[in-house]
């Protein structure tokens, strides 16, 4: 019975982003007893968490599986679902609740000396419904509303640090914030990042490039407020949905607006809002607190999560992925980031944060594969993507660990030279703009490599008309990039491209906003998803111009000069791309491209971005088999043999990534064309070493943990009076802290029963325990 | 007032039942025995009920709204009949048994089928009072009240009268039930068949709180004047009752005499 309440707590504990790796063996996983717990098979879950499940996993893209071989197991799923639904179905509740499906928490993140994000008591916090519509409502929830305390429905323009700091200096008030989405967004831009992103983990610091430290020479990210980066004492939800909001605004015109600002009558519209977090303080306090709860307890009640995914990567030119490279080998970087996150969990679209870079890289990517003597370079060249980038360079300082350690095939002397994507897709009159370090270049070799860099992007700029690569003035920073990560490990000749010359264009950096629309990416009314699917939009065509320099730079950095001009990288596979991420996963293309059991993965939304915890986000997997199925082969192999390389002669698994993916739809549209597609696009772990050294208070490395909870919803319905339920509140603590007492009382009674009978005795007794407790 | 509604409403849906309890049943463990095993009965014709409604609801496996509620509607109709069929199973059964127990204690009077008849019905009424209310109480305990998609505010109040008029028609029907079958007049069956078909049919026209607990009160009204007659009551014995010169009424009356 213990056991069996444990699992299904921790699996409510926890929002599946998919399946975990096979490879729980992978070092960090802290309790390998998890792995098979968080499988999100639902039959397996239970009515209680499948029904907790619901209306969540749409976020984490699930849904019903149904592969032809597990037809009984679906059948199954549905009878535990119906008879979830039979228990949830009680009709009293749904009179007196409606719930709110479609929403996103702000949640507690913690790093190294600090908890940022939101938590509600443990029970939920309700409040009466207040809606602020203009900055002046806010005076009724503040000072003049007499039935405190008032959950907010926020205006998504006054989401602002201004508005939320006067919220927060009245908490006792405010029992919660629900935010509705702006539309359009807001003009002025809004990003709840700080103004100096990743600072303190980047190449600068006090001793080192001292001038450039902390943003001295400018903010890159003006507009940031850092509201994400804060801390607050009440729940805060996203309202996704429109209608829902609506809903809400009709339940509180209904009940809780009064003529001429007198008190309303009860009953009152209210909202309650669960969202309890189990870690506080820091990383290294839940840290120390999982640490000791799994060494000790048989069901060890994990308090917080180190956020890590994996990096995907791939090479122009296989190797040997058992050993690491020779000394004398060279190999040249290509990077981007591919993740980003705002103010709210798993609501992360971004658009010009990430995707952009990360599609212009995939479409380089497979334009150098064309290059017909690809295989016969000098150089080899690696892409990158790494994950995590925004909380404080997750994915790249762990490959760099790696590669200082050993761990990884490419070893840092190996690296040549290393380019970076930034954020691209918002040019100004064409311009792309080469970002350098000032600080390595002190060093005369490494200034003449980075010279060597730039004309070398020059010169691949010249053959494309819509793109000038611009220099900057050599005493600007690099603006937060993986290339700093690189940069604190060895002098590498590295360069940054970016759509800015000093602070972003990006007006909605991380945040809720950063969607296709921030970049351009619309597309004419009334045509099916399919004709969306390979619209060529303007922007598609801009950064496939990015691409085409990028592959043609690294064409010419890995020593090609032939075949320079034929390189050219796609508009279509961008167009397709940037649908596929920022308007539709589930498109034609994505399905095609997947492995038959990640297919569920793909919602009818955008994908989002933000870095999961221990497994592969969806966002994670299509972008490696993107990588894969646009840099790799098809080759002609049975199911089995694709899945299990090592029995046909001509393959080998430690060369190449082997596939099998559903394939496009066949002429009349009924089958699939499964295929086994041959590649190098590989996942390599994104922890932060902090956790592997087990340094949680590191200031080296990125400290960043998730906090666990239990249940996350929200619901409205009418309340009849406050005072009497702050009042049953207040007695339900106190037969709750009775019954705790009982408890205790319980046991010491059995412990000197136990060990000193004579010492027991009816009159002694209570007091001596009362004493003790 | 969440508080105060949750004690008011389990107040007024289980206060008679349980003052019955108190005055008439503890007194003799024979009594808390045989309610027991009534409200066992109930509980079994219960799992009958869902079993049968389950195994429908999932052979037509459609849910749409109208067919729902037929649905709904067939569940009570089968469930009266089985709740019925229990309580004549129950009184074969304690036809037997009553017999049983004067063989093995001869000296003592073995407690009267109108006693018994009392018992199980309270039995069964306690049960069902409880498991058509728990719930709604629960519910009643908040945060949020009845109210949001326009229902009457009142639902919890009328769910504890409804309740409590359930319970109580429970034990009369015991009565009436129970001395049909005593005496061969199978109609009486009928008419306690009829009547709870009726009761439990009023509670689906349910927005209409106020009419159909009028009914069912008539009901109840009626169906306990004729269970005061056929346990023995008469005007008399009422009159002394109520005048407190017989204050033994009900324990005395219902021993065999």
């Amino acid at each position: 019975m213990v056991a069996s309440t444990s699992a299904s707590l921790r699996i409510d504990s926890r929002k599946f982003h998919g399946y975990e790796l096979p490879a729980p063996g992978a070092p960090g996983h802290r309790d390998g007893a998890r792995v098979g717990l968080e499988r999100p098979l639902p039959e397996k879950v239970g009515i209680e968490a499948s029904a907790q499940l619901r209306g969540k996993m749409a976020t984490a893209g699930g849904g019903c599986v149904a592969d032809p071989g597990s037809r009984s197991l679906l059948r199954l799923l549905s009878f535990c679902v119906l008879l979830a639904g039979l228990c949830e179905g009680n009709s009293v509740e749904r009179k007196i609740y409606i719930p709110l499906n479609k929403t996103a928490p702000c949640v507690r993140l913690l790093n190294a000396t600090h908890q940022i994000g939101c938590q509600s008591s443990i029970s939920g916090d309700t409040g009466v419904i207040h809606v602020v519509e203009k900055e002046e409502d806010l005076q009724w929830v503040l000072t003049d509303g007499p039935n405190p305390p008032y959950v907010v429905l926020l205006e998504g323009t006054l989401f602002t640090r201004d508005v939320m700091e006067k919220l927060k200096g009245r908490s006792g008030r405010i029992a919660g914030l629900a935010v509705s989405l702006a539309k359009p967004s807001p003009a002025s831009g809004f990003s709840p990042s700080v103004q100096c992103p990743n600072d303190g983990f980047g190449v600068y610091s006090n001793s080192y490039g001292s001038q450039f430290a902390h943003c001295r020479a400018f903010q890159w990210n003006k507009v940031g407020d850092g509201l994400a980066y804060e801390d607050f004492s009440f729940p805060i939800f996203l309202l996704e949905d429109e209608n829902e909001t609506n809903v809400i605004k009709q339940c509180y015109r209904d009940h809780n607006l009064s003529p001429n600002g007198s008190a309303p009558a009860f009953p009152l519209c209210a909202m309650q809002l669960f969202s309890h977090m189990h870690a506080v303080v820091s990383t290294v306090t839940c840290m120390r607190r999982s640490l000791i709860q799994s060494s000790f307890s048989i069901s060890p009640e994990i308090v917080c999560d180190p956020l890590s995914d994996y990096n995907v990567w791939s090479l122009l030119k296989p190797i040997n992925t058992s050993g690491t490279l020779e000394p004398d080998d060279r190999v040249v970087v290509a990077a981007t980031r591919l993740d980003s996150r705002s103010f709210f969990w798993n609501v992360a679209p971004g658009a010009e944060s990430a995707v952009a870079s990360f599609i212009t890289q995939l479409a380089a990517a497979e334009a150098l594969q064309k290059a017909p003597d690809a295989a016969t370079l000098p150089r080899n060249v690696m892409f990158v993507f790494f994950q995590g980038e925004t909380f404080d360079y997750i994915g790249s300082s762990r490959m760099v660990y790696d590669m200082e350690n050993g761990k990884f095939p490419v070893q840092l002397e190996n690296i040549d030279s290393f380019v970076e994507l930034g954020q691209v897709a918002l040019r100004n009159s064409l311009e792309l703009w080469m970002h350098t370090d000032p600080m390595s270049q002190k060093n005369e070799t490494v200034l003449n490599q980075v010279e060597v860099l730039l004309s070398t992007l020059e010169q691949s700029g010249a053959g494309v008309p819509t793109v000038v690569l611009r220099r900057l003035n050599q005493s600007q920073p690099l603006p937060p990039s993986s290339l700093q990560r690189f940069l604190r490990a060895r002098n590498v000749s590295g360069v940054v491209l970016a759509d800015h010359s000093d602070s972003f264009h990006n007006l909605y950096y991380q945040s809720i906003y950063d969607t296709a629309e921030n970049i351009n990416v619309t597309y004419p009314a009334g045509q099916s998803p399919e004709e969306d699917l390979n619209f060529v939009t303007d922007t598609a065509k801009a950064l496939a111009g990015v691409a085409t320099v990028l592959a043609r730079a690294l064409y010419r950095l890995a020593g090609g000069a032939s075949f320079n001009d034929t390189i050219q990288a796609d508009p279509h596979t961008v167009t397709r791309l940037l649908y596929g991420f920022l308007v539709r996963a589930n498109n034609s293309w994505f399905q095609s491209i997947l492995r038959p059991d990640l297919r569920s993965y793909l919602g009818d939304g955008p994908l989002q971005h933000y870095i999961a915890v221990s497994s592969p986000t969806n966002a994670t997997y299509v972008v490696q088999y993107a990588l894969a199925n646009l840099t790799g082969k098809v080759i002609d192999l049975t199911r089995e043999q694709c899945q299990d390389p090592s029995q046909v002669p001509t393959e080998n698994k430690d060369l190449y990534e082997y596939t099998w993916v559903q394939g496009p739809l066949n002429a009349n549209e009924t089958d699939r064309l499964p295929r086994c597609v041959r590649s190098t696009a590989r996942l390599a772990r994104a922890l932060s070493p902090a956790f592997e050294l087990k340094q949680w208070g590191s200031t080296e490395y990125s400290t960043w943990t998730e906090s666990r909870w239990k249940d996350i919803r929200a619901r409205i319905f009418l309340i009849a009076s406050k005072e009497l339920e702050a009042e049953f509140g207040s007695m339900a603590e106190l037969l709750d802290v009775a019954g705790k007492g009982l408890n205790q009382l319980s046991v010491e009674a059995n412990l000197q029963e136990w060990r000193l009978k004579p010492a027991f005795s009816p009159h002694c007794w209570p007091r001596a325990c009362l004493q003790r407790a | 007032m969440t508080a105060a509604v949750f004690f008011g409403c389990a107040f007024i849906a289980f206060g008679p039942a349980l003052a019955l309890y108190i005055f008439t049943i503890v007194t003799e463990p024979l009594r808390i025995i045989f309610l027991i095993i009534g409200a066992f009965f109930w509980l079994v014709s219960l799992l009958f009920s869902s079993l049968i409604w389950f195994t429908t609801a999932t052979l037509i496996g459609n849910k749409d709204e109208p067919r729902e509620k037929y649905l709904l509607i067939f569940g009570v109709l089968i469930s009266v009949l089985i709740q019925e069929m229990f309580r004549f199973a129950y009184y074969k059964l304690l036809k037997k048994a009553s017999e049983g127990l004067k063989t093995i204690n001869p000296y003592e009077k073995a407690p009267s089928m109108r006693l018994l008849a009392y018992v199980s019905g309270l039995g069964f009424g306690i049960m069902s009072g409880v498991f058509s209310f728990v719930n709604t109480l629960s519910d009643s305990l908040g945060p949020g009240t009845v109210g949001i998609h326009g229902d009457p505010p009142q639902f919890f109040l009328y769910s504890a009268f409804m309740t409590l008029v359930i319970t109580l028609l429970h034990v009369f029907w015991g009565i009436v039930f129970f001395d049909g079958c005593e005496k061969k007049k199978w109609y009486t069956l009928l008419v306690v068949l009829l009547s709870h078909l009726l009761v439990s049919a009023l509670t689906l026209i349910s927005p209409h709180y106020g009419l159909n607990l009028v009914l069912a009160y008539i009901i109840m009204v009626l169906m306990g004047v004729w269970a005061f007659f056929v346990s023995g009551g008469s005007c008399r014995s009422l009159k002394l009752c109520l005048l407190c010169q017989d204050k033994d009424f009900l324990l005395f009356n219902q021993r065999a005499r």
